[in-house]
């Protein structure tokens, strides 16, 4: 007797969020089966990436194949301008790094300033990231949804502490998306989204950012609240977890031993970029199956890869 | 399927003796649903009726044991389809693809390249597990040749050969060994099934789709064979995908019996010699049911990545993963440099680890028994105390092995300052900060 699988499509589905205008506009989310099951049913929008651009532009950077690619640039607009050329990528995302007190401090109207130029600059829909310093990002999130009016950009994060003043700024009164942050905990995450829809930002212009964390650093906490979420999502039709998910991983996987020791200090490990890439590109694709709308990523062939990738399994 | 408390019933003598130790048959079938009571209490079942019992509450997916001595390997025995439904048992293993069509010096080099990832990363040791023997259709010799290289590499072996005879050569040579042999399909089956059962080797099956699969599965198992392994590689990486996890979830979730094993997944054939996509494809089959997943290499780069990975997802979320409490010299730190004091929750040490390590500050990083519990939880539950400091400074002997009486702790058990400076005269504690991330900066002005 021939065997017919199962198919497990079902009645829910995840929230279609628009981020961006005109051509280059992208839709994340309207899937109504578990990621890449594209057996089970189609998949409405494939997941999407998202390039990350440090205000910090390459300082710090130690990546050989990042300084390559951006070669030539000589300001952050560059170098978003040039982003966008990337293969695989479909939107820009600005991580207002040095704008944390405890650091630079860059100041919000420079915050802005920047946006505005890059935003002016680039076609692709843009992200805007803050330095986690929960006042300063209220902040920046703030002016730079009122600067960008129009420009339909996803602020990243609102967080428990300061969800009124982001979600009533960027969601309410300048009409952009909001990025709803909790630390790897399917409550916090649903908790925080009720706590948007009751301010009234509406769920079609919310998305989660339920946490983040490299291979091999926790991932495990990361990976059970994707499928949690998911799971809750769909299969329990829970209309405050449809939001579509957007995982930062270059922010993480830059960060870990494995891809910032110089090969001087471990030579068996071998060169610091084949390393930092396969880390960004084994987080990211653990990512998108486990429910991961959009990745923010940083190195042009951990692009290039999850991109074709996320096309293989399409 | 499982079975319900009526269904035993049924098999029951039905005349209450009470034997058993329960009042009745029916009382006592809904123990044995349950599980409470074991089915041989009741003295008076058929064999028939034990047969399809044992049948019936057997679990849904086999464990197949593969490979002899130090590289035996348990696959499959898994029971749910997400980590947090309860856990997942057997980790995944790796194997790297070797192939008759490569020349000795090729061949030579691979293997070494596989020898050269074997680290050990809090506490399990990351290697590849398997030698992937690829047969190519060039003659027994070169193939026996292949596996007798292999043979001496000290790995676990995978033939993959669709020659039943040429398989049967190789199998002559290494069957001590315990390989598997895969290859097995629609044209081969009975052939390969004698070859697998006369060396008492683990077979693998694969099919063109899904269907042909489960058709060639359920033809081995009408010939007895249920010592097997599913090749779900396809055409791609779509279809390879679609077979993982539709035999998965076919077999835990649908409960068909006939998926219950573990799978293969040959990304050698389905990445198209890209080796950033087979980490990517890599780390997607970690989580979604590749049982063994093969690669054209591996090396530091990748195996840092998805060894990492699997760690993680393969960890029991009823135990926290801990680290070896001891003292952690980071950054070059000798006994005159200042000790920082935490728990040893595997997650908590690689955080501090890591901002220590990034502040390039010397410090002994001193890692306490705290049952793997973190910081806050730890305090709370009495496993990190001023107490069990002071027991693990005796024990690890810190005293003598230190000269440096600078004790930073965590800034979340600030409380604990004052009995910790009791427990430890001649010690400094000063409090850290509250948040591993906000180390670097502490440090280094600490340092200043």
């Amino acid at each position: 007797m021939a065997f017919t699988p199962k198919k497990q499509a079902f009645n829910a589905k995840i929230n279609a969020v628009t981020l961006g205008t005109g051509d280059k506009s992208i839709v994340i989310g309207g899937e109504n089966v578990l990621p890449f099951y594209t057996f089970d049913a189609p998949i409405a929008n494939k997941p999407k990436i998202a390039v990350e651009i440090r205000d910090k532009g390459l300082e710090g950077i130690v990546s050989p194949g990042i300084r390559e690619f951006y070669a030539g640039c000589e300001t952050v607009v560059d170098m978003a301008v040039k982003a966008q050329s990337m293969e695989g990528a479909s939107a820009i995302c600005l991580h207002f790094e040095s704008a944390d007190p405890n650091g630079e401090n860059t100041s919000v109207e420079d915050c802005v300033a920047l946006a505005k130029a890059v935003a002016d600059a680039v076609e692709m829909p843009i992200i805007v990231m803050g330095c986690k310093n929960i006042e300063k990002d209220a902040q920046i999130f703030n002016a730079v949804s009122d600067a960008l009016q129009g420009k339909n950009i996803l602020v990243l994060s609102a967080r428990e502490e300061n969800y009124k003043n982001v979600g009533a700024s960027a969601g309410l009164a300048y009409n952009q998306k909001v990025g709803a942050e909790s630390a790897v905990d399917i409550n916090l995450a649903k908790q925080l989204n009720v706590l948007l829809s009751q301010l009234g930002v509406p769920d079609a212009s919310v998305c989660m950012n339920v946490g983040s964390s490299a291979a091999g650093y926790g991932f495990e906490y990361l990976s059970s609240t994707l499928d949690r979420v998911k799971a809750a999502a769909l299969a329990q039709n829970d209309k405050q977890l449809q939001m579509p998910i957007v995982t930062p991983i270059s922010t993480e996987t830059w960060g870990v031993k494995e891809s910032m020791s110089p090969e001087e200090e471990s030579p068996e490990w071998g060169p610091l970029d084949e390393r930092a890439i396969e880390m960004e590109v084994c987080t990211a694709s653990a990512c998108l199956v486990g429910g991961s709308d959009m990745v923010i990523m940083r190195h042009p062939a951990a692009v290039a890869t999850i991109s074709k990738f996320i096309d293989s399994l399409m | 399927m499982a079975l319900k408390g009526l269904d035993i019933f049924k098999l029951t003598p039905k005349k209450n003796c009470k034997e058993c130790g329960s009042p009745t048959c029916m009382a006592f079938a809904m123990k044995v649903a349950q599980g409470s009571v074991p089915i041989s209490k009741c003295p008076y079942m058929s064999q028939d009726a034990l047969d399809t019992l044992s049948e019936a509450t057997a679990p849904l997916m086999k464990t197949i044991t593969v490979g002899a001595g130090k590289n035996e390997h348990k696959l499959g025995g898994e029971t749910v389809l997400f980590r947090h439904e309860k856990t997942l048992v057997n980790r995944n293993l790796y194997a790297v693809n070797l192939c008759s069509c490569m020349d000795e010096a090729e061949i030579d080099e691979k293997i070494a390249e596989v020898k050269k990832v074997d680290y050990e990363r809090i506490g399990e040791r990351e290697y590849v597990e398997f030698l992937f023997l690829n047969y190519a259709d060039n003659g027994a010799d070169k193939y026996v040749a292949l596996v007798n290289k292999a043979m001496a590499a000290d790995r676990a072996l995978i033939l993959n050969c669709a020659d039943a005879e040429v398989a049967k050569a190789a199998l002559d040579v290494c069957k001590a060994q315990k390989p598997i042999l895969n290859g097995a399909n629609k044209d081969n089956l009975d052939a390969m099934n004698e070859v697998a059962k006369a060396a008492g080797v683990t077979l693998g099956v694969g099919g063109a789709d899904i269907s042909e699969i489960y058709d060639n599965i359920k033809a081995l198992e009408g010939k007895g064979n249920k010592n097997l392994v599913i090749d779900c590689t396809g055409a791609d990486a779509k279809a390879t995908f679609a077979n993982a996890v539709l035999v998965r979830r076919g077999n835990l979730k649908d409960q068909d019996r006939t998926l219950g094993y573990p799978s293969i997944v040959n990304l050698a054939k389905i990445a198209g010699g890209d080796v950033h996509m087979q980490t990517a494809l890599a780390s997607a089959f970690t989580l979604r049911y590749g049982s063994i997943i093969v690669m054209e290499k591996i090396t530091y780069a990748e195996a840092l990545a998805l060894y990492g990975l699997r760690q993680n997802i393969f960890t029991d979320p009823q135990k926290p993963m801990k680290v070896e409490p001891g003292i952690y010299a980071l950054n070059g730190a000798d006994e005159n440099s200042v000790c920082s004091l935490t728990v040893d929750f595997a997650l908590t040490y690689f955080l501090v680890s890591g901002e220590y390590e990034r502040s390039k500050c010397p410090v002994n990083l001193l890692i306490t028994d705290a049952s793997g519990m973190s910081v806050l939880t730890a305090w709370a539950a009495g496993k990190f105390s001023a107490g069990t400091i002071k027991k693990f400074f005796d024990e690890a002997d810190i005293e003598n092995k230190i000269k440096s009486r600078t004790l930073i702790i965590p800034g979340k058990v600030a409380v604990m300052k004052g009995e910790i400076e009791a427990k430890l005269p001649g010690w400094n504690v000063v409090v850290g900060p509250m948040e591993a991330v906000q180390l670097v900066k502490f440090i280094k002005d600490f340092s200043a």
